[in-house]
């Protein structure tokens, strides 16, 4: 027997008038999983997640959490919290009385209420702040007040939209790590929304992607970045170089495309491609190989110029143009010491397998 | 040692007339009442000093009946007008949208576009024997003979009211339109029913422009003379009335500089209490 999902959902869509801001959707979320959302801005994220909390019904579907339909159940009578793009945390209590919030209203006694709120602060590494004002903490503190906030609660479900969002590169990718841990240490379900796909990738035990108000895919962040199944996906999850191109030859999952300028790839697709189909190709940064001397057989090979050094440490570009067509390609830079002296004008060898680039039907 | 130079300057270059206006209007002729409420005439530009003005006052059960009456029906008016305003204020703060919203503000801004005697005139058109609103009343069969509706309290206070109406909802809105919306949502979210989060969320928030909303409206309505004169006619007894009485129907302007003085002190008194009572601070009240 299968374990109940915390959270279910079939078929629920929203129209604004005439516009449909969620199309469709179904998922569902095992207990005790880091669920994320993942889409551009406007795609109709916060209004799913509003959906969930109760601040809105869905026009068509059903939400089910622990098994249990909510419609028509008021967002102070389920058992979801939410954190706020901008906390939300009230600004005339003091940091005890933010956390102590839920329990008042719960009805729980004062001894009661001040233990579980110094142990939930104790549980967020922020032990003994209880008496603070809320503009006394950092932007990090205040993360974790509002989650600590909604968690002294037991909610089945945590809601967050984009919590993220308004803190400091820097602090971000901390938080990213800091999120992870807590969601792991009280165990509770987390569904979480982005636009920044480094957030889910990292936190995520899923991940769904979330285009127009549909879902694309849902997957682990290594399906959504190995195996993915619509070019929009392939286009949003991690960076990818995208040709034009027409099927020359198809294969039983292997294609042969012809680009734009020309050049024949040997390349994998996921669905059955006929000739002459036009498509895209995908093909990730990472996983293109530099050459320089040796002359290792690769499925897929170009000689091309490094055009630019786009040098950000770890994360150093070259891009690097075809010596015989126009075609231009972002390709990793890996930091071990052979390619340190690389320089602009410089020709090199590029290679990839097949298995390494996908092709999609072109939209 | 005083350095003018740039910033500095500017502000005690604006600050000198306000100085100069609160020591010349305000100040001075407040302690010019309290000098000259505080003689007594013995003959013709002869003075002395002495008490009997205030004397007067706490020996006549009248005066001071008055006053109290002021005093309560004016802070029974300033709770009406905050009742009424709040709700006006979250619609135009939170709810109303673009045009509307405008809109709205200047229903409520238009009515002070016209001076308080013909504000007040005009409930007078309304409510008068032979007013608008009794020959509706005969005409349309629910009265048998014209009904006069001025000259009681219910009057009164629906005018004071009314002219305070402004004062109270130009402060509240400012400050709920401060207050994010996520706020109210997320209280609901912990768990709150909706009178909850009024009574934990939005009223704490909005302390600070109920505050100075009240204070304002409290002062006008106590020192307000021609609506409750006109609109309560000559049994309203309104204290600003007894005032006038004594320097011009009485030339008695020893006694009506002590009923001034007396005034003055009663309204910073209750003030005092409310802002004592509602745990907030008067810095708060004007930084809002
Ligand atoms: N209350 C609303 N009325 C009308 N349109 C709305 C409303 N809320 C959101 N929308 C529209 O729905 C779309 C999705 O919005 P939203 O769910 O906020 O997206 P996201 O959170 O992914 O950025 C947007 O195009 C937005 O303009
Ligand atoms: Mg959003």
């Amino acid at each position: 027997m299968s374990v109940t999902p915390d959270l279910e959902c079939r078929g629920i869509s929203k129209f604004y008038g005439d516009f449909q801001a969620v199309n469709d959707i179904s998922f569902s979320v095992p207990p005790g999983s880091f669920f994320s959302i993942l889409g551009p801005s406007g795609c109709g994220k916060t209004s799913l997640l509003r959906m969930l909390a109760g601040f809105s019904e869905p026009d068509t579907g059903e939400i089910l959490i622990k098994g249990n339909p909510v419609a028509g159940i008021p967002p102070n009578k389920r058992p979801v919290n939410m954190v706020f793009q901008h906390l939300a945390l009230f600004p005339m209590m003091n940091v005890g009385d933010n956390i102590a919030y839920g329990l008042k209203r719960r009805k729980v006694s004062p001894q009661e209420q001040r233990r579980r709120v110094a142990d939930v602060l104790e549980r967020i590494g922020l032990p003994g702040i209880e008496k603070k004002s809320v503009d006394q903490l950092s932007g990090g503190q205040k993360q974790r007040v509002a989650i600590a906030r909604c968690l002294i609660l037991e909610p089945a479900l945590l809601l967050l939209d984009e919590p993220l969002g308004a803190l400091d590169l820097k602090l971000r990718e901390q938080m990213k790590i800091e999120l992870k841990t807590l969601q792991q240490t009280f165990g509770t379900t987390f569904v979480y929304i982005t636009h920044d796909q480094s957030e889910a990738m990292v936190m995520s035990d899923q991940v769904a992607v979330m285009n127009h108000g549909r879902f694309e895919q849902v997957g682990s962040p290594q399906t959504l970045y190995y195996k993915p199944e619509t070019p929009f996906v392939a286009g949003f999850v991690g960076n990818n170089n995208r040709l034009r191109g027409q099927v020359i030859e198809a294969g039983n999952g292997s294609v042969k495309v012809s680009t734009e300028s020309g050049q024949i790839f040997h390349t994998t697709s996921t669905t059955h491609l006929q000739q002459d189909t036009p498509v895209d190709l995908f093909l990730r940064p990472e996983a293109i190989r530099i050459d320089r001397e040796s002359d290792s057989l690769w499925q897929n090979c170009i000689k091309g110029r490094i055009d630019n050094i786009l040098f950000d440490g770890g994360n150093s570009q070259l891009l690097v143009r075809d010596t015989a067509s126009p075609t231009q390609l972002t390709v990793a830079l890996p930091q071990t010491d052979e390619y340190q002296n690389l320089r602009q004008g410089e020709i090199i060898k590029l290679g990839w397998n097949s298995k390494q680039s996908i092709a999609f039907r072109a939209g | 040692m005083l350095r003018f130079s740039g910033k500095n300057l500017s502000f005690y270059l604006l600050l000198t007339p306000l100085l100069l206006t609160l020591v010349l209007l305000v100040i001075l002729p407040q302690l010019d009442m309290l000098i000259v409420s505080l003689r007594e005439r013995i003959s013709y530009g002869e003075y002395t000093f002495s008490l009997l003005h205030y004397q007067e006052f706490v020996n006549e059960p009248f005066y001071w009946n008055t006053f109290l009456r002021t005093a309560v029906m004016s802070i029974m008016a300033t709770l009406i007008t905050l009742l009424l305003a709040f709700p006006i204020a979250w619609y135009i703060a939170k709810i109303a949208q673009g045009r509307n919203k405008s809109l709205i503000f200047l229903a409520c801004l238009i009515p002070f576009w016209v001076s308080e005697l013909v504000r007040t005139y005009g409930w007078m058109i309304l409510l008068r024997e032979s007013g608008v609103i009794s020959v509706f009343l005969q005409w349309s069969g629910l009265a048998s003979g014209p009904v006069e509706m001025l000259y009681n309290d219910i009057t009164v206070m629906t005018g004071l009211v009314y002219a305070s109406m402004l004062f109270m909802v130009v402060p509240l809105v400012s400050t709920l339109e401060g207050m994010d919306d996520s706020l109210v949502e997320a209280a609901y979210d912990l768990g709150a029913s909706t009178f909850t989060v009024i009574r934990t969320v939005i009223l704490p928030y909005a302390m600070p422009g109920v505050i100075s909303g009240c204070i304002v409206v409290f002062m006008l309505t106590l020192g307000n003379y021609l609506t409750p004169t006109l609109l309560g006619g000559k049994d309203s007894l309104w204290f600003t009335e007894q005032i006038f009485t004594q320097f011009i129907t009485r030339f008695n302007w020893e006694q009506g500089a002590a009923f001034g003085v007396l005034l003055l002190s009663l309204s910073s008194l209750i003030v005092w209490l409310g802002l004592k009572l509602s745990g907030q601070s008067f810095k708060k009240a004007v930084a809002s």
